[in-house]
């Protein structure tokens, strides 16, 4: 076990997360950009608006985990709950 | 040859499995379902038709087209990689439920009538409750009785329908059914239950996780799947589907989202892909029939993949809960590229399977100009992607350092999840081959420019959500807790509710009783107190005294009949 805890991992190194990070984080500009290099075709108004998918993607799964959070006051219980 | 039902080969099987052992026994699981893909694939073709005759009613074991062949290769395909990722498992029990679980599955989507697909909806039940039982815990008896009864219950209501259709119509025959008439919804009803609609669907989040790190790889493939293929034969084009199946897809997400046993998160995750497909089938063009059956192809290998490497953690650290896991990329680093793999189709990354196939659902969405709709998918689609996509190997593989430290998965694993990986991608990136097996005729190509931008943009900025809120705090933890379903009623509200009706029935029976029997008493007493109770007669009570004055009274009403009235 000793042997295995010593070894550093790929994310052990906090850099190396900030590498990822950045990574993506450039790749989102990116995608941001080519939208409005790329003419996309749309069928739906709403395609319309710039970098649609972008911003529905983001606010979806703000929406979805505060929703999820708020959801968890009323549905958690402990984890035997049924057991009792 | 034609006419021999692939479901026989495993059926077979199932007998050779328990009168053999060790290596033969390890060699008969791996060859059934080649032979029977083989079979399939060489000697049945489409338009095949075989019927028996039983108690003058025709039913029919065979009816082939394309849209049971692909349903048969896909099982058969199943199949081989559960068995080889089950392989280590040596128990007699679930080597054999599984091979009547897959001959099951193979018999309904040949079978040609309602009273055929009956049966094997009920062998499907009766085998695939044997992967929760096996886990052997009090717990896991409790949820396969649960489990068994919904399964049952469907079956009930399918032979109800089937009975009362005959009775309607004379005919049995498994085909387009459509929503009129009692029988249909009966059918429908039935067929609701195994594709876990909604309020319908806790049969699945609830035994799924409980069974064992094999059991549900193969649960996950074939029961759902089944259920979609009798949907999209009955029920293609009827609208209140296409609702249903937008419910499906979008109120699981919120419950992966909180859940913490990831098995479950799988579950929830696999009645929001379900919903894809049964919007699809509810569409009902040829474009939408497509891509719910294309994605229940892809749906099977990436959800079996991703079960398979929550299966191996299982396995490995004897827990799946995403509050004590973390870290295990460090020992098991194939098992989290697999995972990664399985969350990249699931999400539908462009060159992964999820991403050819769920588009046509999609599209056809667009086309028939559901344009609310399509929104909600579109927040299914990114919530999936944020559940299943990040969440499963995030908090399992990465997150915090856990300390553990588990083996890397055993070799028949590794190549389990390697072969469906490798289907994954296969799918992805050519799509051509799963297209031609479709049953419908439609032009569809996934890879433009506009599609694959909107998707990526789509998905990376969920991802970018994910990293924002959890670097601000807001993602919720993971916790050790229950969160209340549906399941909640039949198991807390309305046991509570009879317990309650119970006692409040104990209650009144003894008021009751005490109010009738105070006045009883008084009355006795009283009587007791009053002078006829001294009377001779009330006084003691030989049956011998009573017999004689009754034969007297008789005698003087013959005597008075005679002389008097004479």
């Amino acid at each position: 076990m000793t042997e295995t805890t010593q070894k550093k991992h790929l994310f052990d190194n906090p850099r190396n997360v900030e590498r990822l990070l950045k990574g993506f984080y450039v790749i989102c500009i990116i995608l941001i950009i080519a939208d409005f290099i790329i003419h996309r075709h749309t069928t739906m108004g709403w395609e319309k608006i710039p970098a649609f998918y972008a911003f529905y993607g983001f606010i979806a799964c703000v929406v979805l985990v505060v929703v999820a959070k708020i959801m968890r006051k009323v549905v958690m219980r402990k984890e035997n709950y049924y057991d009792e | 040859m034609s006419e021999l039902p692939p479901f026989l080969l495993y059926f077979i099987a199932a007998f050779l499995v328990p009168a053999s052992r060790g290596r033969v026994r390890k060699i008969i699981l791996l060859v059934t379902p080649i032979v029977a893909a083989l079979h399939i694939w060489l000697n049945i073709d489409t338009g095949v038709l075989s019927t028996y005759s039983v108690l003058n009613i025709e039913l029919t074991f065979m009816r082939t087209d394309k849209l049971s062949l692909i349903f048969a290769y896909l099982f058969c395909l199943a199949s081989f990689i559960a068995t080889i990722f089950a392989l280590q498992v040596n128990d007699t029990k679930q080597e054999t439920a599984g091979l009547v679980y897959v001959g099951s599955a193979l018999g309904a989507v040949f079978a040609g009538d309602l009273i055929t697909l009956f049966i094997f909806w009920e062998l499907l039940a009766i085998s695939s409750v044997v992967f929760i039982w096996a886990r052997g815990t009090e717990r896991a008896i409790d949820t396969g009785m649960r489990y068994l009864i919904f399964q049952v219950l469907s079956g009930v209501f399918l032979l109800a329908g089937a009975l009362v259709q005959y009775q309607a119509t004379g005919s049995l025959a498994f085909d387009h059914i459509g929503l009129e008439g009692i029988a249909s919804w009966l059918i429908f009803i039935a067929f609701g239950i195994k594709s876990a609609f909604p309020f319908l669907h806790n049969w699945l989040t609830d035994g799924y996780p409980e069974a064992t790190a094999t059991g549900t790889v193969f649960l996950s493939a074939f029961t759902t799947k089944v259920a979609v293929y009798a949907l999209a034969r009955g029920f293609a084009g009827e609208e209140i589907l296409v609702y249903i199946g937008i419910t499906m897809a979008c109120f699981p997400i919120f419950y992966a989202v909180i859940e913490n046993d990831l098995r479950k998160v799988l579950a929830y995750s696999l009645i929001n892909q379900v919903g894809f497909m049964v919007t699809g089938i509810g569409i009902g063009t040829a474009l939408a029939l497509n891509g719910a059956v294309a994605h229940a192809f892809s749906d099977v290998i990436f959800k079996g993949l991703l079960f398979m490497t929550m299966g191996v953690v299982l396995h490995r650290v004897g827990h799946i809960n995403g509050s004590s896991l973390g870290g295990l990329y460090k020992s098991m680093p194939k098992t989290t590229a697999f995972c990664i793999i399985g969350a990249l189709s699931i999400s539908a990354f462009p060159l992964f399977s999820g991403f050819v196939s769920k588009s046509m659902v999609m599209a056809a969405l667009v086309q028939e100009d559901y344009s609310y709709l399509w929104l909600f998918m579109l927040f299914a689609s990114a919530g999936v992607f944020h559940h299943a996509g990040i969440k499963i190997p995030y908090f399992a593989f990465f997150a915090h350092d856990s300390g553990l430290r588990p083996k890397e998965a055993p070799i028949n694993m590794l190549i389990a999840m390697g072969l469906a990986a490798t289907l994954c991608i296969f799918i992805g990136t050519q799509p051509q081959y799963l297209y031609s097996l479709l049953p419908w005729e439609a032009d569809y190509w996934p890879y433009d420019v506009t599609h694959v931008l909107t998707q990526l943009q789509l998905l990376f900025f969920s991802a970018l959500a994910f990293v924002w809120l959890n670097k601000r705090g807001i993602y919720p933890p993971e916790l050790r807790s229950t969160n209340l379903d549906v399941e909640w009623i039949y198991r807390k509200f309305l046991p509570a509710g009879i317990h309650r009706g119970l006692i409040f029935f104990r209650n009144a029976k003894e008021s009751t009783m005490t109010a009738a029997i105070a006045p009883m008493y008084s009355i006795r007493y009283s009587f007791s107190q009053s002078t006829i109770a001294k009377y001779h007669l009330s006084e003691s009570w030989p049956t011998g005294s009573m017999v004689l004055w009754i034969s007297i009274i008789l005698v003087a009403y013959l005597l008075l009949d005679i002389f008097v009235y004479g």
